[in-house]
């Protein structure tokens, strides 16, 4: 996501101040193209002038710290207003503390409504709640079927009449909340322009009758100029308490998420990242800076491990990674993991650019490095117990017995031994190094989870030499 | 009648966008002012905000900049007319005719990203088609999304015509080919495949797309006919890169924009007719399925600009 965004400051960045201090010349050619890589990004016109505005005075002001690199001191800033201009958020959720809490979800066609529900209801699940889904499009064909099938999914009872009226239909299912044992109600409300008065009364009317804790707006990430404008109707009708993102694994370039927040006055609370239910996120203005400088978002990556990697499993991971003793099992465990964690291209999406190595970006992108996981499952498969606990058993012979059992070549067996070996003298080293994920991570994040993504890179080849250059930067981040 | 209903409805339709241009370009020159720096880049606003993309907007700058300078253009009737006309012959360079098979079905794919309105668009090209008397058939090749396959059978009984399916998670290729067979068959004029929503950026997703389009010309050699992409009209500049990419794994014929209703976003077909070779053939004006508009680049222009 953001690719070109973040492409673009790359370019930018690099071509501009390839060494040097920042001056008032290069900071103009600067910021003239970040001016147009925002606007290609859909970022609303006026945020986009107020935003290099920002940059620009401040850029100018820091000329005097000569210290440090003009590259590094720019993104620095643009980073800092990046952040401050999407946050300070609040991602929580109120709930009701006598009655089952009401969260309403609004939007316009085809942003994502019907989805979202199913993710916040899986999230509230993970939290420990027992939400009600209640089916209150009744205007688009088929809307309340796929709200039933997400409901059977995720083993969550639906609420639909589909002859009574919306503001009908959510009144009964907050009514009938506690009968069916759920404290908390979602409501998925038919999608509608933000010019179409009829529907926007019938929104003010589920709202009237239901008294919903939390109405949320969901937006598509793609939109266009005009994302703004129809979150500011809304929230001028509604009172909005914050907009869910969704469609954030595309490439859109996210002018949505730096503008609503700014233009419209309601904090982003959550993004959706992908098909799969449990890809509903906190937003976090951090991590989407990062992202969109093109510094990736190794905190993400830890986020969505920490929730399905079990702390004590984790640490033992952690120890045997760092001190060198990692088996093959153990990478066959990691890539299981990582499975649950969505996927290997979306982690590695996450990554910064700077430690993909080349070609890897294509290759994610080709569904290739879903493939090769696949290859080097069954490799490891292919083995006895013994071998994966101690690959330097694998000889000649049995490197070919594995290379049949996998319908692999007896080169690929021998480079996946090679990448193994290779990455396990790497996490060798990093275990001395000490320190050196907590300081990646900012201090923040923990390791054990960034255990549980790190292996699978030593695959992609090339990828251990790129994490030792990336140590010794340490990322400059002010916190 | 049914053309000085659809003017009005094109014309409602774009009415925000129309005011944007027209109004604020109109307030410019009641302060009187000249044409100067200043005023070119608050046109330029107006231009984006209506998300006719930078590209776009630098082009149509530039030429009005240069046209300005060789003194074609003094006032404001002449800018207003100046960028009409280039826009226009922009917009009618292309080639919109819709495919047709020469004999059997005309096979018309549907693709694009998620939430844009496949399945209600599909409904449109039907109802359009039906009342040309041609016999339709659909497919429900959207074997993935929750209840996509009911949404498109809604749409089937309500419209009275055949649909072929098969369970959620089958092959959509699988699906496209009984269709195809279903269509010569039963001797309809128009098969219409409606596809699962999946970004561009999903490359398993987007070959699944092109077996769907290869699986089909086992049966009709030339088929698919049209393949249309949808495109949301909301979606901002993000709409070029997904023509790109669709247009790469199932060569696009056509764009079908959607849900130009709503906002402010005409502009989006501009940058669209300017970046791209895809014409854009088709128009979604309204929930209703007879909302479906064949596009008239110069008629746009007229609505946009009156």
């Amino acid at each position: 996501m953001f690719d070109t965004i973040s492409d673009k400051f790359q370019d930018i960045s690099r071509r501009i101040f390839s060494g040097g201090k920042l001056t008032e010349k290069n900071i103009e050619e600067a910021i003239r193209e970040i001016r147009t890589a925002l606007l290609e990004a859909d970022v609303n016109y006026g945020v986009a002038k107020t935003f290099i505005q920002r940059v620009k005075e401040k850029a100018l002001g820091e000329q005097l710290v000569k210290s440090v690199k003009a590259r590094e001191q720019f993104i620095a800033i643009v980073f800092d207003e990046l952040v401050s201009l999407m946050g300070p958020v609040d991602t929580s959720i109120s709930f009701a503390e006598k009655r089952a809490t009401v969260i309403m979800m609004a939007g316009l066609q085809g942003s994502g409504k019907t989805t979202t529900c199913g993710k916040m209801a899986k999230f509230l699940i993970k939290k420990g709640h027992r939400p009600l889904l209640v089916a209150a499009d009744i205007q688009r064909p088929g809307a309340i079927e796929q709200l039933q099938i997400l409901g059977e999914t995720l083993g969550v009872p639906v609420f639909s009449e589909p002859n009574w009226t919306p503001p009908k239909i959510c009144a009964k299912a907050v009514a009938e909340a506690s009968k069916k044992n759920c404290d908390v109600v979602i409501l998925d409300t038919a999608g509608r322009l933000h010019i179409d008065e009829g529907l926007m009364k019938e929104l003010g009317e589920i709202k009237k009758k239901t008294k919903p804790d939390n109405i949320f707006l969901v937006t598509d990430s793609m939109t266009g100029q005009d994302a703004v404008n129809s979150a500011q109707e809304f929230h001028k009708l509604l009172g909005l308490d914050g907009v869910v993102l969704t469609k954030l694994d595309g490439d859109t370039r996210g002018g949505a998420a730096l503008s609503i927040r700014e233009v419209a006055g309601c904090p982003i609370k959550f993004v959706g990242m992908g098909e799969t239910l449990d890809r509903l996120e906190e937003f976090d203005p951090q991590r989407m800076a990062s992202r969109i400088l093109g510094e990736g978002d190794l905190a993400g990556i830890a986020a969505i491990a920490k929730d399905l990697i079990n702390e004590e499993e984790a640490e033992k991971i952690q120890e045997k990674m760092l001190s060198g003793q990692f088996t093959l099992n153990d990478f066959l465990d990691q890539f299981s993991m990582m499975k649950k964690m969505g996927g290997f291209s979306d982690l590695m999406g996450m990554l910064p650019k700077n430690m993909l190595p080349p070609g890897a970006q294509e290759q994610l992108q080709s569904g290739d490095a879903e493939n090769m996981i696949k290859h080097t499952e069954a490799m490891i498969h292919s083995m006895t117990p013994q071998e994966r606990n101690h690959p330097d058993v694998l000889d000649g012979s049995r490197r070919l017995r594995v290379a049949k059992g996998s319908g692999k070549t007896i080169q690929d067996v021998n480079q996946l031994l090679k990448q193994f070996q290779d990455m396990r003298k790497m996490m060798g080293n990093m275990g001395q190094m000490g320190g050196f994920m907590d300081k990646l991570m900012g201090g923040g994040g923990g390791l054990p989870s960034m255990a549980g993504g790190l292996p699978g890179m030593g695959g992609m080849g090339g990828m251990s030499g790129k994490m030792r250059s990336k140590r010794k930067k340490k990322p400059r981040r002010k916190k | 009648m049914f053309l000085k209903k659809s003017i009005d409805k094109l014309k409602s339709a774009l009415d925000r966008t129309r005011k944007i241009l027209n109004t604020d370009i109109s307030d410019l020159f009641q302060l009187g002012r000249k044409i100067d720096e200043n005023f070119l880049e608050e046109l330029e606003e107006k231009l984006i905000t209506a998300d006719v993309g930078v590209e776009t907007t630098l082009y149509l700058i530039s030429s009005l900049r240069e046209s300005y300078k060789n003194k074609e253009i003094e006032n404001k009737e002449a800018i207003l007319d100046f960028l009409k006309e280039t826009l226009k012959k922009k917009l009618s360079k292309k080639e919109n005719t819709i495919a047709r098979a020469s004999e059997g079905p005309t096979v018309i794919l549907v693709a694009g990203v998620n939430g844009v309105g496949k399945t209600t668009s599909i409904a449109k090209l039907t109802y359009y088609f039906s009342q040309e008397g041609k016999k339709v058939i659909l497919a429900a090749s959207d074997t993935f999304r929750a209840a996509a396959i009911e949404q498109l059978e809604k749409w089937a009984q309500r419209l009275d015509v055949d649909i072929i399916k098969q369970k959620m998670g089958a092959d959509p290729a699988a699906v496209a080919f009984d269709a195809i067979e279903a269509a010569v068959a039963r001797k309809a004029d128009i098969l219409i495949v409606d596809t699962a929503g999946r970004l561009h950026t999903q490359k398993n997703l987007m070959q699944e797309l092109g077996k769907i389009s290869r699986v089909m010309k086992k049966k009709i050699p030339d088929a698919p006919h049209e393949v249309l992409l949808v495109l949301d009209s909301t979606t901002g500049q993000n709409a070029i890169v997904q023509a790109k990419q669709f247009d790469e794994v199932i060569s696009l014929t056509g764009i079908f924009l959607t849900k130009l209703d709503g906002t402010a976003k005409g502009g989006v077909v501009l940058a669209i007719q300017n970046q791209l070779e895809t014409p854009v053939k088709f128009i979604g004006l309204g929930e209703q399925y007879e909302d479906i508009e064949v596009f008239d680049g110069e008629r746009f222009v007229d609505a946009l600009f009156s």
